[in-house]
């Protein structure tokens, strides 16, 4: 995680009020195949692999950690547009929004 | 462009490319300005240059619309009559409202056409209000649209709480001219509170205190199980920040000696050093003012009688506000504050000590409601889980339409929140019936001569059939701006007719109180009338079925004297229908008609078998079954 991403995560986890950090995942869906999951977490479950990020919590779950192993997440400002962009090594290739992937 | 995401509540992360991008806008008369929620949190969308409003002002030229926002206000004194301010005053008024704003109007007219509404008079012709509103929309779009990275789903837009159903049709039309799909039109003052999230408590008593510019609002709010109604607004439309600059521009020329008939530009110069002497005094305890060779000391002391007397006034508002509303000082559970103006310190502490509690203030004051707005917007758009959907509004009157004998039947109830969509089937009274007459009434009470007609319109086109046998189904469908649309199909044939009721069908309260409680103290007569009426339907359609098969085949089926005696009898319903005010009465004549009319019946029953049989054998008979 960049340090960017880093602090706007921390900042969006006060702006909310609750939460442990974020959860980064995949989910096979969309139109090439897989796409990420981005949410805040209230509590991780059993299974989740969670590593610290400065002050924020990192959870993924062991299967998603399968397809994002490497990724790096960064906060990125596009002009007026801002916002997470997962910078994924392992996607062969991805449908024309970006919204979906194929590793 | 890479794809950018936004962080989601657990378990809602949106499937690809089902990213809704809402945003909430306070079209304002001022200023105006676009929010929207990110990851989770609701944010003003600035400008390429970083700033958050949208000055509220066009400038046109003979080619057309020149600029919006500041760059327009930079011609507002060299090209006063084509720079338009303020546009939001002129919503959904006619020309004689206008006229009542008196002279201070740079501006010439034409008396607008359709609409009613005045016309901007500018180099590039006649401007509309709701033109020119689209066209700040239009801008406030664009730069959402940059920002979110794709076109819009929709919008909430706000307005004040006092807007009559006219002035939001316009507002909603400036929208639909910008093509923005407006999701809801919310009241300011419930935008503001859904920004410091009152709603997820559910009830209380809220206190929307709104010092702008140049108006004053106060609205008293009451959240009842999650739904926002608007107890009483009050206020003044001359009054506010800019005022605070004059009486501390006065009392500066009056310190400093200065003369009283002073050109404009030195006027303009002095409100400037006064209104940052303003702001200043928000932050430290005291400043110094410099006007020319001459400086002053302002401390807030000073300040505080120089503004006291018009906070004063505004309390005063408030104090009738909340009369109007029956609401006493200590039921109000949370004061908000919003507009510019509320930055100044003495008006925080005399709101505090007014209302005996500390205001919320934390939201930048000229963002919260657009703050409140976005928020809005994200729960209807459906970026957030259903649970969490709001109701703002309810029907204040039941929503009807007139069945056969001028009664009503309802098909949305009062109180129902909205928005709201409710069908029933209806059918045809008579044989061969090919249209169908659908007033559209509100009310509580049972006769239609007791409610309110709000519209009529017929559907035409029913095939022909027996009567009771159409199947007319009647949707009454009210969006969440109030406004009610109706449409009647038959669903054999599938012909349908609907009507939009346009505004004005809104009530003032006195009006709803005045309807609801004349349904209470009417109710024994109005269930008696009800009862008459229904009895009268049924004895209309025993003659006129009993009339029709005597005219088909009563001289083959009855005798002479059976046809005389059936005559009679009907003869006998038809004049105790006209006559009687007794519901039970007639439904006695009615059964023992029908009695009477038993063995015709069974006679043109049996015939009607008969006849269907006639030339097939038994064979073919057994055949078949």
């Amino acid at each position: 995680m960049t340090a960017a991403a880093e602090q706007h995560v921390a900042r969006h986890l006060q702006g909310r009020g609750k939460g442990i950090g974020i959860r980064l995942g995949v989910r096979t869906t969309g139109c090439s195949g897989l796409s990420y999951v981005l949410e805040f977490v209230d509590e991780a479950a059993p299974e989740d692999e969670v590593f610290a990020c400065g002050e924020v919590k990192l959870v993924i779950d062991p299967k998603s950690l399968l397809y994002l192993d490497g990724t790096e997440l960064d906060y990125v400002k596009e002009g007026l547009n801002e916002g997470f962009e997962f910078r994924n090594p392992n996607v062969k290739d991805e449908c024309g929004c970006g919204e979906s992937f194929h590793v | 462009m890479a794809l950018l995401l936004q962080i989601s509540e657990p378990g809602q992360s949106p499937e690809p490319h089902q990213r809704k991008r809402a945003v909430g806008i306070d079209l304002g008369t001022t200023n105006s300005l676009v929010a929207t929620v990110r990851s989770g949190t609701a944010t003003i969308v600035n400008d390429e240059q970083g700033r958050a409003l949208l000055p509220s002002a066009l400038h046109y030229d003979r080619h057309g619309l020149s600029c919006v926002g500041y760059e327009a206000l930079e011609h507002d004194l060299s090209d006063p009559l084509n720079t338009l301010t303020s546009v939001k005053r002129f919503m959904g008024r006619g020309l004689a409202d206008v006229a009542l704003f008196g002279e201070q109007l740079p501006y010439e007219f034409v008396a607008g056409s359709d609409s009613g509404m005045p016309k901007f008079a500018t180099a590039a012709g006649a401007i509309s209000p709701v033109q020119a509103s689209a066209e700040l929309l239009a801008s406030l779009e664009r730069r959402a649209e940059l920002a979110l990275g794709g076109d819009l789903d929709g919008a909430v837009i706000t307005v004040p709480a006092y807007f009559d159903d006219a002035q939001r049709q316009a507002t909603k039309d400036a929208a639909m001219l910008a093509g923005i799909k407006v999701l809801r039109l919310l009241n300011e003052p419930t935008a503001a509170a859904i920004a410091y999230g009152l709603d997820a408590g559910g009830e209380g008593t809220i206190a929307v205190y709104d010092l702008g510019g140049g108006t004053f609002d106060i609205s008293i709010l009451r959240l009842t199980r999650g739904v926002f109604e608007v107890l009483a607004s009050g206020g003044d439309s001359a009054l506010g920040g800019d005022d605070f600059d004059r009486a501390i521009a006065d009392w500066l020329r009056a310190e400093l000696a200065i003369d009283a008939d002073m050109a404009p530009a030195q006027q303009r110069q002095l409100l400037a050093i006064a209104k940052r002497a303003k702001q200043q005094l928000s932050e430290v305890e005291q400043t110094q003012l410099t006007v020319g060779e001459q400086s002053l000391i302002l401390d807030r002391d000073q300040l505080a009688t120089l503004l006291d007397p018009l906070i004063a006034k505004t309390l005063r508002a408030c104090r009738r506000s909340l009369a109007d509303a029956g609401v006493k000082l200590d039921e109000i559970d949370n004061v908000v504050l919003v507009g510019g103006s509320t930055r100044a310190l003495r008006v925080r502490e005399k709101v505090a000590d007014y209302f005996g509690r500390e205001p919320l203030c934390h939201l930048d004051p000229d963002q919260v409601v657009a703050l409140g707005a976005a928020v809005q917007a994200d729960v209807l758009i459906g970026n957030k889980s259903g649970d969490d959907l709001l109701l703002l509004d309810v029907i204040p009157l039941s929503l009807g339409i007139e069945t056969m004998g001028g009664l009503v039947e309802k098909i949305i109830h009062r109180n129902t929140t909205i928005p709201v969509a409710k069908a029933q089937e209806f059918t045809t009274f008579k044989d061969g019936q090919t249209a169908l007459a659908v007033h559209v009434v509100q009310g509580e009470r049972e006769l239609v001569s007791d409610c309110r007609s709000l519209a009529r319109f017929e559907l035409r086109g029913i095939p022909p059939m027996t009567a009771g046998s159409a199947k007319i189904r009647v949707t009454y469908q009210v969006d969440a701006d109030g406004l009610l649309s109706v449409a009647a199909r038959e669903m054999t044939s599938g012909v349908e007719a609907r009507i939009e009721v346009k505004p004005s069908y809104g009530l003032d309260d006195g009006e709803v109180t005045r309807m609801l409680q004349e349904s209470f103290s009417h109710a024994r007569e109005d269930m008696a009338a009800r009862a008459l009426a229904e009895q009268q339907v049924e004895a209309d359609r025993i003659i006129e079925d009993i009339r029709a098969a005597i005219a088909v085949d009563g001289e083959q089926l009855l005798d002479a004297d059976e046809l005389e005696c059936l005559r009679k009898s009907i003869d006998e319903l038809q004049q105790l229908r006209e006559t009687t005010r007794e519901h039970r009465q007639l439904a006695r004549k009615i059964e023992s008609v029908a009695k009477g009319s038993e063995t015709f019946a069974a006679r043109r029953m049996n015939a009607a078998v008969k006849k269907a049989l006639a030339g097939q054998s038994l064979d073919q008979l057994e055949g078949e079954l």
